[in-house]
């Protein structure tokens, strides 16, 4: 038997050692990702639904202007938000809102805010998409129904985008489990500012970023097993019941057609 | 003289270069069934839509029951409600089952309450014979499935009159004859109907009138009667010899 401890030995003593403050960094980490990632989608759906507005040609002056503008704005932040790194706009958020606007932010409110802009960026393109992909005939049937372009997003058009764009969706949270690291260069107690804290306590750097790896896998693989299967759920029951009799509401009898 | 309910006045449509419609006068009365003919790209369907507001005409005017629709102050909303549409392509709302297509309007827009528009919905899903699937969504039936719900989504609404752009061309020739039945019955039953067809039999039996378009124009219009017996226009002759001898 050799006296040094093996490799797997350190890594696995570390892990006793250092777990709580490794739980500590991955639970900021997801609460990050997952308030991120929801935030970002609202936002997303409210700028998707705004672009996507017809303007008709009687439409007033007014509201063709406003909208163009609105347009023009939204147009630079998706730019923006998708053309600089993360970890750049960071910086440049966390320094430069208290000295634009005198507001003092908080490490951790101004990291939910800027995961939340950013994924808002890029869903807001992946909505706009969507909601173009729908068929054309759902607006018109919908509109020979008499109901408004609003009653339309909202019943018909809305419901089957979010439905989806639902692997987009959790693609991006993926990604932001993963992008939250970045964070760290403003101070957010997040999982790689964990490990970088413990590696700087026993310079085992190594052993230390293998058990975060690992860590980050087993997040990002166990949400990518819960996203399917939420997926699959949501591709809903594929079965009806016909009512054999509207008189006898007990005589059903269930159909599974074989295409889906 | 019955009462007017749709009249079309010097409607014309272009498509930027291409005028797909020219100087259209047309009109359907109360109770009337009116076929629509005519080979591939005479602008029926542009018409239908430019009746439904899905397009806009480029000059002309629109009146319904008297009344030019640009009129400041009328709605065109209730308008579209007064006129029910249906598809070649069924457009059933995909994320509603069969039922939540046939109330949506009516709650929504006629501001009917759940019971009542549940209550109507399933008196026309039983007219057309799909009350037993009010469960089901629109991916789980047959086209000519899909149709008669479709059409049933449209009655809910009980408009004035229902457009029907060539409800059946999509569907596989088996179940064609179903949605046909569904029609007739409908005709029998007084609904005012203007339908764009290529079933010449069909439009034989229930019309009350029969246009005939091509390029952009009516070129006739007549009782099914005399246009098929006895069409006054060559071009009428010449389409419905290609057609018929299929
Ligand atoms: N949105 C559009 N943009 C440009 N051209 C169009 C558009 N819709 C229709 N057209 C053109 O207008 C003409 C008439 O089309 P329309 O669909 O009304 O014909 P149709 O009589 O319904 O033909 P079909 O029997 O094939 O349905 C065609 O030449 C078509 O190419
Ligand atoms: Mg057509």
């Amino acid at each position: 038997m050799s006296s040094e401890p093996s490799f797997f030995q350190i890594s696995y003593n570390i892990f006793l050692q250092y777990w709580p403050m490794f739980l500590k960094g991955t639970i900021v980490t997801l609460i990050l990702a997952i308030a991120g990632t929801l935030t970002g989608t609202v936002i997303g759906l409210l700028i998707g639904v705004v672009r996507t507005i017809p303007t008709h040609p009687h439409d007033s002056t007014f509201k063709k202007i406003l909208l163009k503008i609105l347009n023009i704005i939204l147009t630079i932040y998706i730019e923006v938000f998708r053309g600089t790194p993360m970890i750049v706009q960071s910086m440049v958020i966390f320094y430069g809102v208290p000295i634009l606007f005198g507001i003092k932010l908080g490490v951790f409110q101004a990291a939910y805010f800027i995961v939340s802009i950013n994924t808002g960026a890029y869903m807001s393109e992946i909505v706009r998409g969507g909601i173009l992909s729908i068929d054309k005939g759902q607006f018109e049937a919908s509109s020979s129904i008499g109901m408004s372009h609003f009653q339309t997003m909202v019943n018909v058009v809305m419901p089957q985008v979010i439905r989806n764009i639902l692997p987009a969706t959790g693609n991006e949270f993926v990604i932001n489990i993963k992008d939250t690291s970045v964070l760290n260069v403003i101070g957010v107690s997040e999982l790689f500012f964990a490990s970088k804290s413990i590696a700087g306590n026993n310079f085992k750097y190594f052993e230390v970023y293998l058990i975060t790896s690992i860590i980050y896998l087993i997040c990002t693989y166990s949400v990518t097993q819960l996203l399917r299967f939420a997926e699959r759920r949501i591709e809903g029951r594929d079965s009806y019941t016909i009512h054999g009799s509207t008189t006898l509401t007990d005589s059903k009898f269930e159909i599974r057609p074989g295409r889906s | 003289m019955k009462d007017k309910v749709i009249e079309v006045n010097h409607l014309s449509k272009n498509f930027g270069e291409n005028e797909v419609l020219k100087d259209i006068h047309f009109e359907v009365y109360s109770g009337e069934v009116v076929c629509i003919i005519g080979s591939s790209g005479s602008g029926k369907s542009t018409l239908l839509r430019c009746i439904n507001l899905l397009e806009t005409a480029t000059t002309g005017e629109i009146l319904y029951r008297g009344t030019d629709i640009n009129t400041p102050g009328f709605s065109t909303t209730q308008y579209r409600t007064k006129l029910g549409m249906v598809f070649q392509q069924f457009n059933l709302f995909k994320n509603k089952t069969v039922l939540g297509n046939c109330t949506l309007g009516p709650i929504k827009v006629l501001k009917k309450s759940k019971e009542e528009a549940r209550k109507t919905a399933l008196k026309y899903l039983d007219v057309v014979g799909m009350a037993d699937y009010i469960e089901a969504k629109p991916a789980q039936l047959s086209g000519g499935q899909q149709q008669r719900v479709a059409i049933a989504r449209a009655l809910c609404m009980e408009p004035d009159a229902i457009l029907f752009d060539e409800p059946t061309s999509a569907l596989d020739p088996e179940t064609i004859g179903e949605v046909l039945k569904v029609m007739k019955e409908l005709a029998k039953s007084g609904l005012t109907m203007l339908i764009v067809t290529h079933e010449m039999e069909f439009a034989r039996d229930v019309s009350s009138r029969v246009v005939f378009m091509d390029n952009g124009i009516i070129a006739e219009e007549n009782t099914p009667e005399n246009i098929f017996t006895n069409p006054n226009n060559p071009r009428t002759r010449e389409f419905l010899k290609r057609t018929l001898d299929k």
